[in-house]
């Protein structure tokens, strides 16, 4: 069934309101991250993701890999929402024994495809995916979701390298670029100056979106599935804000890794349309 | 006279031996080479995948691998190894993906690249992480027998192979090699030498001196440092009454550390550990090195006597 756009914001916006949820019960997490991310997730899950909600290991699934899992309550929410984790699973978070652990962790969570939590691993990941896909003769895809603050790791461009050199065409990268990493802004932290370029220089396709515009984030879901850009690894940087939704929240490295409290959370609520004033 | 090969060269023949398993595939840093995966690249290439150099990079493609049904092998010197630890930490034995690396030119015996290639540290290191095996085999034959056996392991695994050539032991004797079991190959009732790759050799050297001095001693070729075969180690303790663990290694972290874990839980029994000082190497021949470290024969042989006497 195809989504529509106001289809697909209405999916962001109730991830959203978990999100935030989420982190509010667990009065730990990161918000800031899951906000700035869960406009591509709800685009990438509702619309292009071959998988099984109910048969998560389905052998031939595409594989998301969520890079930046500290990010994990904006994979669980759309989790929830596409149905391989119940809505009360969510209220694990962060709880002893719970399938949403602190970072996403395939070994607890049905639907996550890498255990994460370090980051500058999951690219290397996703393209050990792509090639088992293209041994198997497999049209599955491997889904890399990255920061840009981890774009700071050495070891993604160990992997970005050598994607391209293996013209990996079935690995999609978006890049969540909200600008901000964990003590602030990365332009204070480390300047990565031309982002497309490096990119572009290291043999990828490359297009930049707003990725808070769903009409813009579908139209970049089409560019990395284009069979023209199937011929190597691809990738969409995506401007987005952190915390993006929430008033207090956007552009705030303080909620890179901060819960809401009380009266935070009820304003949350108000600006997500979840309770009246 | 005896054989002399590398174990790195057992390493590359199992490779071959287990390309009939279509899942089997081999990882490299551009030291395949010298690690002996060329072998199997050379034969197979559209199922051997260069990384370049790249560890960190390697590791998790074939964690992304294994999560996919194959069975990675992925090979680099065992110093190079080490920079790609929290790879092997987070992204293969936490998820428990059963990823296979094998660090070739381990420990000081590997010579004349001096200490920035003599990895000291690899089997202490990698003996930390849960659900890793970690071994070290002596020889050849032993060295491509374990590596057949890995497929079937389920867990990842770290191998420590050497650069040089030693004695071969066990030409026909590939249905006594098994994981996690360690491999008597001189009994006496004395002393019980413990000892993992290329000191297993040194350690039946010591054990003839020890002989011609009238002390009778039990060699063992423990080539699995994790799981330790406990059961044996109990049994020579309480057969000899002091052990001795040798190995080409920081006398920090490895065999002689996961000896010690055992017997002072279990049957104690004094214990001398011969292992590199806890300093780094040099270049050296290799033979020069085993003297240059205090871990050849000559030393295994006294630090025998020492455990005997602290009986």
């Amino acid at each position: 069934m195809t989504k529509s756009i106001s289809d697909l914001e209405e999916i962001a916006r109730k991830c959203r309101v978990e999100i935030v949820k989420m982190v509010h019960r667990a009065q730990a997490g990161h918000p800031g991250g899951s906000l700035s991310e869960i406009d591509l997730l709800a685009a990438l899950y509702a619309t292009r993701m071959r998988v099984r909600p109910d048969e998560p290991k389905w052998g031939d699934r595409d594989r998301f890999i969520l890079s930046k899992g500290h990010a994990s309550p904006g994979m669980y929410s759309i989790l929830a929402e596409m149905g391989f984790i119940s809505h009360e699973d969510l209220k694990s978070y962060r709880v002893l024994g719970g399938v949403c652990q602190g970072h996403v962790d395939m070994k607890w969570c049905p639907g996550v495809d890498f255990s994460a939590g370090s980051l500058g691993m999951g690219l290397s990941f996703g393209m050990g995916c792509a090639t088992a896909a293209r041994l198997d003769g497999s049209d599955r895809r491997a889904f890399v979701m990255i920061g840009d603050g981890e774009m700071q790791e050495g070891s993604v461009w160990e992997a970005a390298m050598a994607a391209a050199h293996h013209e990996l065409g079935n690995l999609k990268v978006i890049l969540d670029r909200n600008r901000i990493q964990n003590d602030d802004f990365c332009e204070v932290q480390m300047r990565m100056f031309d982002i497309p370029a490096k990119w572009k220089a290291f043999g990828w396709n490359v297009k930049e979106i707003d990725g808070h515009n769903m009409t813009e984030v579908m139209e970049g879901l089409d560019f990395l599935e284009a069979p023209e850009n199937c011929n190597g690894p691809s990738i969409l940087i995506a401007h987005t804000i952190k915390g993006a939704g929430i008033s207090y929240m956007e552009n705030n490295p303080s909620f890179h890794g901060a819960a809401p409290n009380d009266e935070q959370f009820h304003q949350a609520m108000l600006e997500l349309g979840e309770v009246e004033a | 006279m005896t054989r002399m090969a590398a174990t790195r060269d057992g390493y590359g023949q199992a490779l071959l031996d287990l390309a009939g398993n279509e899942k089997v595939v081999v990882l490299e840093a551009d030291l395949g080479k010298s690690t002996k995966s060329l072998h199997f690249r050379k034969a197979y290439p559209d199922r051997t995948i260069s990384c370049g150099i790249g560890e960190q990079n390697m590791l998790l493609v074939g964690a992304g691998m294994a999560a996919s049904g194959y069975i990675p092998f992925a090979s680099t010197f065992a110093i190079f190894t080490e920079r790609a630890f929290e790879q092997m930490r987070n992204g293969i034995a936490r998820p428990n993906l059963a990823v296979h690396l094998c660090g070739s030119h381990g420990g000081t015996h590997t010579g004349t690249d001096g200490s920035s290639a003599q990895s000291i540290e690899d089997l202490g290191i990698f003996r930390t992480l849960p659900n890793v095996v970690v071994m070290h085999p002596c020889d050849d034959v032993s060295t491509r027998v374990l590596t057949m056996q890995l497929p079937a392991l389920g867990t990842p695994s770290y191998m420590r192979t050497a650069r040089n050539k030693t004695p071969v032991l066990y030409d026909g004797r590939e249905d006594e090699i098994k994981i996690g079991k360690g491999i008597v190959l001189k009994e006496g009732n004395d002393v019980a030498i413990v000892a993992c790759g290329v000191l297993v050799s040194e350690s039946l050297k010591a054990a003839e001196s020890l002989k011609a001095e009238g002390i009778h001693a039990t060699v063992v070729d423990m080539h699995t440092l994790k799981p330790i075969d406990g059961q044996l180690i109990d049994t020579i303790a309480t057969r000899c009454g002091a052990l001795v663990t040798a190995e080409d290694h920081n006398v920090i972290g490895g065999l002689g550390s996961a000896v010690a874990e055992h017997l002072v839980a279990n049957t104690f029994a004094p214990l001398e550990m011969v292992g590199v000082p806890d300093r780094f190497g040099e270049s050296g021949q290799a033979d020069e090195m085993l003297e240059v470290m205090q871990i050849s024969a000559h030393y295994i042989a006294l630090a025998a006597k020492k455990a005997i006497s602290r009986k």
